[in-house]
């Protein structure tokens, strides 16, 4: 009975990651399917199996998705190095602040992390249209990817900031008083004692900052006009053609596997070492109670 | 130099970038044409439409929000119970498909449902039903009730359900006596993450319902974002339904935190 239990606890686990990937998997197996009829490459009928192919690749890229590939690298690489920098000396501020101002900031630092991503999209649409509509009349304007950086850039500091915030409660205050004391200019002091303590919870932020940029489709949605990042391209050419090159799941799905397990292979290496530790001395403490 | 100097530009920034940009939603809702005015605001809320829209996105969003409960609690159960390294490995698992980019993954879910599956079970195509819009809502929203989950359960002291165990209750009894009470603060996390962003979803009923079942999260959209020529865009109107949504999103909160007294709950990946 125990062990029927037991399997069945894995058959439904089985079942809820089968539901998870087979979007995904489905994707990935049509990403080698012939689309070809003719010359001309018709993703609109994803069901149809015509034969095995390499071709889906080498256009996986081509025209508008690379366009949208490259903006979309641009703006997360940018937005998260910036967003990291702000949000990591935000928290140090904020961190020797005193309460009233502290808890002040920080309940609107909460609200790009409480408001639908809807709302936050149409704030920063009606923001950029505001602002260009009094441009105009000095001839300039807010290009698309500066709209988009800022937008992401804004949306990510939040993160950032409660990522790096409970590293610096445990990192002594008096590291930073005793780099000054030591003669460190405030900037040095910081650079030399406060930043590389609290390293881990900046690291964290910025891997943060970066998948909520790669991953985002409302904000963009709405703040961008013409040019596309890859989640709005797929948005609109599924809704217009209902055709999406399906290799485009395999490039996006790979690098972030990779990503993820990186990030989480070192955690769950220590897990597992705790583990065999504890195991161990529990061994030695039944030893102990043999004797 | 004082540290809190540190956070000047930030502050600067968020109320530039962060709380300028939510007043916008008063300045349409209230100014029409360089007027202030409530007439617009009056109006909208008197059309019933956007109304009925929102009370079938609460149910739309109650009901996925009650299936991937349904769902996600077993999952998060059962993987707090394995031993930690295992458990460590099969979570990523599940929360890998959560950064997966979820266009993509609800366009596929189209593929499947319209050609894929109709074609080997020989049915009529399934998407433009309830049934697909509903399922694609609890696929996308079904990693965000788990994670919460299984961060309240993984933390569950075990020596509580020994306790249990000692004193005679039996599996059934320690579950729902024990196990189920302390985990409310992981249940009230997962359902505020997934109830308000199910209500504003507008992607699943464009590319799954084949723009029937329209959630609320469209008629904002249609405000803002030329999507068919029939309409046209108001930003005043959009503002409006924003600030409805807003509210509701306020009572929702309020709800959740009178449950969640410790205010706990889990934290994001």
């Amino acid at each position: 009975m125990k062990r029927f239990g037991r399997s069945l606890k894995y058959v439904y686990l089985g079942a809820m990651l089968l539901f998870l990937y087979l979007p995904i998997i489905y994707l990935i197996v049509f990403s080698f399917n012939d689309f070809g009829s003719g010359r001309h490459i018709s993703y609109s009928n994803l069901g149809k199996w015509n034969g095995f192919t390499f071709e889906n690749y080498g256009t996986v890229f081509a025209g508008d998705a690379g366009d949208a590939l490259k903006t979309t690298l641009i703006v997360a690489g940018i937005s998260s190095v910036v967003a990291t920098i702000i949000g990591t000396a935000a928290a140090i501020g904020i961190n020797s602040m005193k309460k009233r101002t502290r808890t002040a900031v920080l309940s609107v630092s909460q609200l790009p992390m409480v408001n639908p991503d809807l709302v936050t999209g149409i704030t920063f649409m009606m923001l950029f249209v505001f602002i260009n509509s009094l441009l105009t009349k000095i001839n300039v304007r807010i290009g698309d990817v500066p709209s988009l950086l800022i937008a992401h850039i804004s949306f990510s500091i939040p993160y950032v900031i409660f990522s790096v915030l409970p590293r610096l409660k445990q990192s002594s205050d008096m590291l930073y008083e005793a780099a000054l004391d030591l003669g460190c200019s405030p900037l040095k002091a910081l650079l030399k004692a406060v930043i590389p303590d609290i390293m881990p919870g900046i690291s964290t932020g910025f891997i943060m900052a970066l998948t909520m940029s790669l991953d985002d489709f409302v904000v963009s949605y709405f703040v961008s006009n013409h040019t596309k990042v890859l989640s709005t391209y797929i948005y609109s050419s599924a809704r217009v053609t209902r055709g999406v090159n399906p290799a485009l799941a395999t490039v996006i799905f790979i690098p972030l596997v990779t990503m993820l397990i990186a990030v989480n292979v070192r955690r769950l290496a220590k897990e597992r070492e705790y583990e065999v530790q504890n195991k161990k001395v529990r061994l030695k403490d039944k030893g102990g109670i043999a004797k | 130099m004082k540290r809190k100097y540190f956070a000047y530009p930030y502050i600067v920034w968020m109320i530039l970038f962060i709380a300028v940009p939510m007043l916008f939603i008063f300045y349409y809702a209230f100014n029409v044409g360089g007027q202030w005015t409530a007439e617009s605001f009056v109006k909208t809320l008197k059309n019933l439409g956007y109304w009925h829209t929102l009370l079938r996105s609460i149910l739309i969003a109650l009901t996925t929000t009650v299936i991937c409960l349904l769902l996600g609690y077993p999952i998060a159960y059962i993987l707090s119970n394995m031993k930690k390294s295992v458990a460590g490995f099969i979570s990523i698992l599940f929360f890998v498909p959560m950064w997966m980019n979820f266009v993509l993954r609800t366009y596929s879910w189209y593929a499947i449902l319209e050609y894929a599956l109709p074609k080997m079970l020989g049915l009529k195509p399934m998407t433009g039903t309830l049934g697909a819009v509903l399922l694609v809502l609890v696929y996308d929203f079904l990693p965000f009730m788990v994670l919460p989950l299984y961060n309240s359960l993984s933390k569950l002291d075990k020596s509580l359900l020994e306790a249990s165990r000692d004193l005679g209750a039996n599996g059934v009894t320690t579950f729902f006596r024990v196990v189920l009470p302390l985990s409310i603060p992981g249940i009230v996390s997962g359902i505020t993450m997934v109830f308000v962003p199910a209500i504003t979803a507008f992607t699943v009923p464009v590319l799954i319902g084949n723009s029937n079942y329209q959630l609320y999260g469209n008629e904002i959209e249609q405000q803002f974002i030329h999507t068919n020529a029939a309409s046209g865009t108001d930003f005043s109107v959009g503002s409006t339904l924003a600030l409805i949504l807003l509210v509701c999103v306020m009572i929702s909160t309020l709800i959740m935190n009178h449950f969640d007294k410790d205010k706990e709950g889990g934290s994001i990946l």
